[in-house]
C-alpha cells in the first residue's frame, strides 16, 4: 500500500546568462530559480497494482520515484509505503522494495552477473534456500543461463537489463520500481520484459510502479495511470477511460480501386495516396457500419481497418491539453 | 560483515587484474615518497636542530605522519571520487541498499596502493625509532601507535568532511587539501615550527597537533605528564562533527535527473 499525500519538492537552481562577464558576475552573487519539481501530489496505490507513472521530461516523475524509495526527502507531505516512511526507516524500507533505473547499472562492472547476484544475497543477508529458489525462478523466467557467467560489461543492453531486474528481485521486494525499464531496448528484449513484468505481477501479486516513455509498455502492462505534469498530478484513471475521455473518434483507412469516395458529413480526409485514404470519423455523427457502407457504394473497397485513437495521439493530445 | 569484506576482495581483484599497473603504483608511491625523505636530510645536512629537534626525532614525527595518512588514505582517500557517484546515480543505488551508506561508498573504493607509501612510512619508522633517541618503554610503544591510528582517523574525518562538502557544490573543493594532502607535507616537521598561531589552530580546529606534537614531546621526555598519552584520543573526537556534517548533507541530498 502506497499513499502519498501532499508531497512538495523544491529545488533551488543558480541561474545565469550566458556569457564570460555573466559567469564572473555569478561568481559573487548569484541568483537562484525556485523549481517546484512536485506541487501538493497526491495518490494511493493498493497492493498488487500495477501504475504506469508518465508526464514528458522534468515532469517530476524521477521526483516522486526518487521520493517513494526514500533517496529524496520531500519538503512537505507525507508519504507512507506498507506502514513505513521510506526517508525515516530508510533500511527497513529499502529491504521490502525493488528498484530498476534503466539507465543505470546496479551490477557490478567486472565481475560475472552471478558474483553481482551473491554481493547482493550477503547484501540483503538471504538465506541460501530461498535465495536459490529465487535464483532458480528467475533464471528460467528471464532466460539468464547463458549469462550468468558473463561480466555485466560484456553484456548486451538487452541482457543486462534482464539481469538488472533479476537483481532487483533477488530478495522477493513487495513492491517493485521501474524507472524507464525498456529504455534503448531491441524489439524482443522489450517484449520479454513486459511480459515478465506482467507474470511477475499476476503470479506473485507484487505491485509495479514504473515510469516510461515507451507507450507500448503502458499499453501492455498499466492498468491505471498517472499523468503528471509540471509537478502536478493531472490525471488519474484506467488506459480506456483515458482513450474514451480524450476523443471518441475513429479512424478508417482504406484501400480501394476505382474512383475516388466522396466524404460523408462526419468524415474528415486525414491522408489521401493513390488507391488509399485515411479518414477520421466521428461516430456520433455517422456510424462506422454506415459509413463504410456509404463508401463502398461509391467504390470498390479492397480492405479496410477501423482503428481508435493510439496511446501516443491520446498521450500527445493530453500534454497538449494540459499544456505540459 | 562478509558483505562488506567481499566488496572489497572484490576492488583488491579488479585492482590486481592489471598486475603491472597495481606494483608500478605501489612502488610509484614508495618511491616518490622519498623525495620528502630527502628534503628532510637535506635540511638537516645544514643544520643539526630544527626548533630543538634533531634528525631523528624529526624522522620520526614524518614516520608517524606518513603512516596516518597513508592508512587514512587507503580507506578515505576512495572519496576523492565521491562527487562522480553524487553525479552518476551510484549514490542512489546506494542509498536503496539496507546497508550503511558510508560503508557502502568506502568499502568499493578501498585503495590498496597506498601501501606503497605505508611501506615507506614503516621503513622511515624503522630508521627513525633507535635514531631518535628516545628511551622507548611500554607506555611509549602504546602511544607510539595511538599517534599511527588516531591520526589515520583524523585524515579519514577530513576526506569525509571534503566529501561531504560536495552534497553543497557538486564540484571538489580543492582548498579541502590543505588539510588533507597538504598536512601530510608539513606535517613532517612538528607542527610548533610553524609558529604560535598555526599550532593553536591545528589544536582546536582541525586536530592534527593533538596526534603528532603533543605526544611526541612525551616521547622525548620533554613532558612528563601521562596525560599526553590521551591526546592523541581526543582527536578522535573531531570525526564526531565531520561524521554529523556528512548526515546533514546527505539529509539535503538533492539527486540528480532520471
Amino acid at each position: 500500500m502506497v499513499e502519498f499525500q501532499h508531497i512538495s519538492k523544491t529545488y533551488r537552481v543558480a541561474k545565469r546568462q550566458a556569457g564570460f562577464g555573466n559567469a564572473v558576475r555569478a561568481l559573487f552573487s548569484r541568483e537562484y530559480e525556485i523549481v517546484h519539481a512536485l506541487q501538493d501530489v497526491s495518490f494511493s496505490i493498493g497492493d498488487g497494482e500495477m501504475v504506469g507513472y508518465i508526464g514528458p521530461n522534468g515532469a517530476g516523475k524521477s521526483t516522486t520515484i526518487k521520493i517513494m524509495c526514500g533517496v529524496l526527502t520531500p519538503d512537505s507531505g507525507q508519504c507512507i509505503i506498507d506502514g513505513r516512511v521510506p526517508w525515516k526507516n530508510r533500511v527497513a524500507h529499502v529491504r521490502e522494495i525493488g528498484v530498476v533505473f534503466g539507465q543505470r547499472s546496479q551490477l557490478w562492472w567486472d565481475v560475472p552477473v552471478i558474483d553481482s547476484f551473491e554481493l547482493i544475497r550477503d547484501m540483503y543477508r538471504l538465506e541460501k534456500p530461498a535465495y536459490t529458489k529465487n535464483l532458480e525462478e528467475l533464471t528460467e523466467l528471464l532466460d539468464l543461463r547463458e549469462l550468468l557467467k558473463t561480466p555485466a560489461r560484456n553484456l548486451s543492453l538487452g541482457q543486462r537489463m534482464r539481469c538488472e531486474i533479476a537483481a532487483s528481485l533477488l530478495h522477493g521486494p513487495k513492491t517493485l520500481f521501474l524507472d524507464e525499464p525498456t529504455i534503448g531496448l531491441d524489439a524482443v528484449s522489450k517484449i520479454a520484459v513486459r511480459q515478465f513484468i506482467k507474470r511477475l505481477n499476476e503470479e506473485k501479486g507484487t505491485t509495479v510502479i514504473l515510469t516510461t516513455h515507451d507507450m507500448q509498455d503502458i499499453e501492455a502492462l498499466a492498468r491505471r495511470i498517472l499523468l503528471i505534469g509540471r509537478g502536478r498530478l493531472l490525471l488519474d484513471g484506467s488506459l480506456e477511460e483515458l482513450k474514451r475521455r480524450a476523443s471518441g473518434k475513429k479512424r478508417l483507412t482504406l484501400e480501394f480501386s476505382g474512383s475516388v469516395p466522396k466524404l460523408h458529413r462526419g468524415m474528415t480526409l486525414e491522408e489521401a495516396g493513390e488507391e488509399r485514404m485515411v479518414i477520421g470519423l466521428d461516430p456520433e455523427v455517422l456510424a462506422v457500419s454506415e459509413a463504410i457502407a456509404y463508401l463502398s457504394a461509391q467504390t470498390e473497397l479492397t480492405d479496410v481497418s477501423v482503428s481508435g485513437i493510439s496511446t501516443e495521439e491520446l498521450v500527445a493530445s493530453l500534454y497538449k491539453e494540459y499544456r505540459i | 560483515m562478509k558483505f562488506y569484506v567481499n566488496l572489497i576482495l572484490l576492488q583488491l581483484k579488479s585492482q590486481m587484474q592489471y598486475k603491472a599497473s597495481f606494483f608500478l603504483t605501489i612502488a610509484g608511491q614508495f618511491l616518490t615518497a622519498f623525495t620528502s625523505f630527502f628534503s628532510i636530510s637535506f635540511v638537516f645536512d645544514w643544520v643539526d636542530a630544527v626548533d630543538g629537534f634533531t634528525y631523528g626525532q624529526v624522522l620520526l614525527c614524518f614516520a608517524v605522519v606518513m603512516a596516518s595518512f597513508s592508512l587514512g588514505e587507503m580507506v578515505g582517500g576512495g572519496l576523492a571520487v565521491f562527487p562522480r557517484k553524487l553525479g552518476n546515480g551510484e549514490f542512489d543505488r546506494a542509498l536503496v541498499r539496507p546497508r550503511s551508506i558510508l560503508l557502502q561508498i568506502l568499502m568499493p573504493n578501498v585503495d590498496f596502493t597506498r601501501l606503497g607509501l605505508l611501506l615507506q612510512a614503516a621503513v622511515v619508522l624503522f630508521i627513525a625509532v633507535p635514531a631518535s633517541g628516545v628511551s622507548w618503554n611500554g607506555k611509549k610503544i602504546l602511544l607510539l601507535c595511538l599517534m599511527i591510528f588516531c591520526g589515520s582517523i583524523v585524515f579519514f574525518s577530513l576526506f569525509l568532511l571534503k566529501a561531504a562538502c560536495s552534497f553543497f557544490t557538486v564540484e571538489n573543493l580543492n582548498c579541502m587539501n590543505i588539510f588533507t594532502y597538504g598536512a601530510r607535507q608539513f606535517g613532517r616537521y612538528p607542527f610548533s615550527i610553524y609558529g604560535k598561531g598555526v599550532l593553536t589552530f591545528l589544536t582546536w580546529v582541525v586536530p592534527l597537533a593533538l596526534f603528532q606534537y603533543y605526544p611526541l614531546l612525551y616521547l622525548l621526555d620533554r613532558e612528563k605528564s601521562e596525560a599526553y598519552i590521551a591526546f592523541p584520543l581526543l582527536s578522535l573526537l573531531f570525526c564526531i562533527p565531520c561524521y554529523c556534517f556528512f548526515c546533514f548533507g546527505r539529509n539535503h541530498y538533492k539527486s540528480t535527473g532520471s
